[in-house]
Formats: C-alpha cells, structure tokens, sequence
C-alpha cells in the first residue's frame, strides 16, 4: 500500500514538472523543471529496483547535463517577451496529436499487452542483492565492446564541443611561449659603451 | 500493486508531453534540446520496467549506454546552439531558414 502511494505520488509530481518544462516561459524554469523530474525518476527506478541507474541518473543528468543546460540558458540571453508570442499558433495540433497517442499507447499497453489480468508483477530480489554489482559482471563481459564504443564516443563529444566552441578573436592578446622561452640576454639587453660626461 | 503497466504509462505520458512540447515550442531551440532529453527519459523508464518485469539486465545496460549517448549528444548540440547563437544572435528556429527548408 505504501508503495502504491508513493508511486502515485512521485508520478504526479514527474508529470507535473515534465508539463512546467514544456510549457513555462522562463527557459531557466524550464531547466529546473527538468532537474525535478529527473530526481523522481531516479526515485521511481530506485522503487523499480534499479538502483544503480537512478544514481547514475542524479549525477550524470543533474550533475553535469543539467548544469551545461543552464550554464548555456543563462549564457545567452533570451527574449522572453519573443518566447511567448509563438506558443500558441501550433496549440491545436500538438492537443490533436497528443490525445491521438495517448489513447493508442494506454490502449495498447492495458487492453493488448498479453500480459492478462491485472499489472505485471515486477520480479523482487532478497536482500543483499547489489544490482550494481550484477550490472558490472555483465557490463565488462557480455557487453564490453559496447563499452569501448561509448568511451569513444564520449571522447568525441570532448573534441568535437571543444573544436565548435573554440575561436580566434580578433585583437586578442596572447603570449607565444616558445618566443618567450628562446630568448636570449643578448636580443633584449643592449650594453652601450660610451664616455662618461661632464656635469651640467 | 504496481507494476509494468504503470511503468510503461507514466513513460508513454512522458513521451506524449515532450512530443507536445516539440511541436508548441517552435521559438527557443534549447527548449527544444530539453523536450528531447525528455523523450530519452521516457524510453529510459520503458526498459527500466521491462529489465525489472523479465529479471534480465540487458535492459538497464541499454539504459547505460543510452545514458552515455544522450550525454554526448547534449554536449555536442549545447556547442553548436552556442557557435549559432554567435553568428547570428538568434536561436528562434523560425529565423534559421538559410537552407530554404
């Protein structure tokens, strides 16, 4: 019973926060918005007993998705007021085709799941159980070429957002370290030798 | 009790709202960005229940690398949301029509 209710609860709240990010105006709103739902779904996988994909949640999305998303909402600066004007014209459509779904999909997944009565049962595990420990014996075995593909790929996100990003601006002043390092006393001291003059 | 089914409605609702979200934010491309973490979530939420439904991990390892893949993903599209904001001041996507699309 306890567990139903705080499904419950934890999903409405999802819910309502998934609807704040689409439709608030502010665009820093929004991204809070998202954080809030990303910690009740890690709350909700951790009930679904996947407990190490609900902290991988919490750290790689709020942690650092997150934060790059408002790191580049509040770097650029919005127009809120441009923002607003454009909502409502596509409205309707998107009503439409929200219903449309939502009517196919709960359909489908209540009425013709194959699953029969009532909802399927997730499978519990006793205590003691580390699901981490259980992913990473298959993570390193059965799926470990995977896993290389993925450190590549994230090492091309590295390169690739550092490649965009970077920029030479002109008048910038920078120092050349190999110049700097090749001097010699010779190229900036110039010792004059001359006769010492007479007081004026 | 809960179950699969309440597992895969709640991801179906989430995926219905952020296709919402897709066609009524026509202006600002990072809520666009955020409306397709959103859908990500929710095909995340479908092989959580379904991994804990089957007793089989392959579902939550699929969710690891489609975490991996989504950080990358938004790492990259923030980049170029930031070199297009430069060169052009703007990131509504109805202003972006060089390419006559």
């Amino acid at each position: 019973m306890f567990q139903i209710i705080l499904f419950y609860v934890f999903a409405a709240v999802l819910l309502a926060a998934a609807l704040g990010v689409v439709f608030s105006k502010n665009p820093v709103h929004s991204v809070m918005l998202l954080v809030l739902t990303f910690f009740n779904s890690a709350v909700l996988w951790l009930m679904a007993e996947a407990e190490f994909l609900a902290i991988v949640l919490v750290l790689v999305y709020v942690g650092a998705v997150m934060v790059l998303f408002l790191f580049v909402v509040m770097m650029l600066e919005v127009n809120v007021e441009a923002v607003k004007r454009g909502m409502t014209r596509y409205a309707w459509p998107a009503v439409a085709i929200a219903l449309i779904m939502a009517i196919e999909l709960i359909q489908l997944i209540w009425l013709r799941s194959g699953i029969g009565e009532g909802p399927g049962i997730f499978q519990t595990h006793p205590q003691g159980y580390s699901n981490t420990k259980e992913l990473g014996a298959v993570l390193y075995t059965e799926h470990v070429y995977a896993f290389e593909i993925a450190a590549v790929i994230l090492l091309l996100a590295i390169v690739a957002a550092i490649t965009l990003t970077m920029r030479k601006r002109p008048g910038l002043k920078q120092q050349n370290i190999s110049q700097q390092v090749a001097v010699r006393a010779k190229d900036r001291v110039r010792v004059v030798k001359m006769d010492s003059e007479e007081r004026q | 009790m809960i179950g699969l089914q309440h597992y895969l409605t709640l991801g179906a609702m989430l995926f219905i709202l952020s296709i919402a979200g897709i066609i009524v934010n026509r202006r600002n491309l990072i809520l666009l960005l955020m409306c397709i973490e959103l859908m990500l979530l929710a095909v995340n939420f479908n092989f959580v229940a379904f991994s804990s439904y089957l007793g089989d991990t392959a579902g939550q390892v699929f969710v690891f690398f489609i975490l991996t893949v989504a950080a990358a993903e938004a790492a990259i599209g923030l980049a170029i949301l930031v070199v297009l904001f430069r060169n052009r001041q703007s990131i509504n996507v109805q202003e972006l029509n060089t390419m006559k699309g």
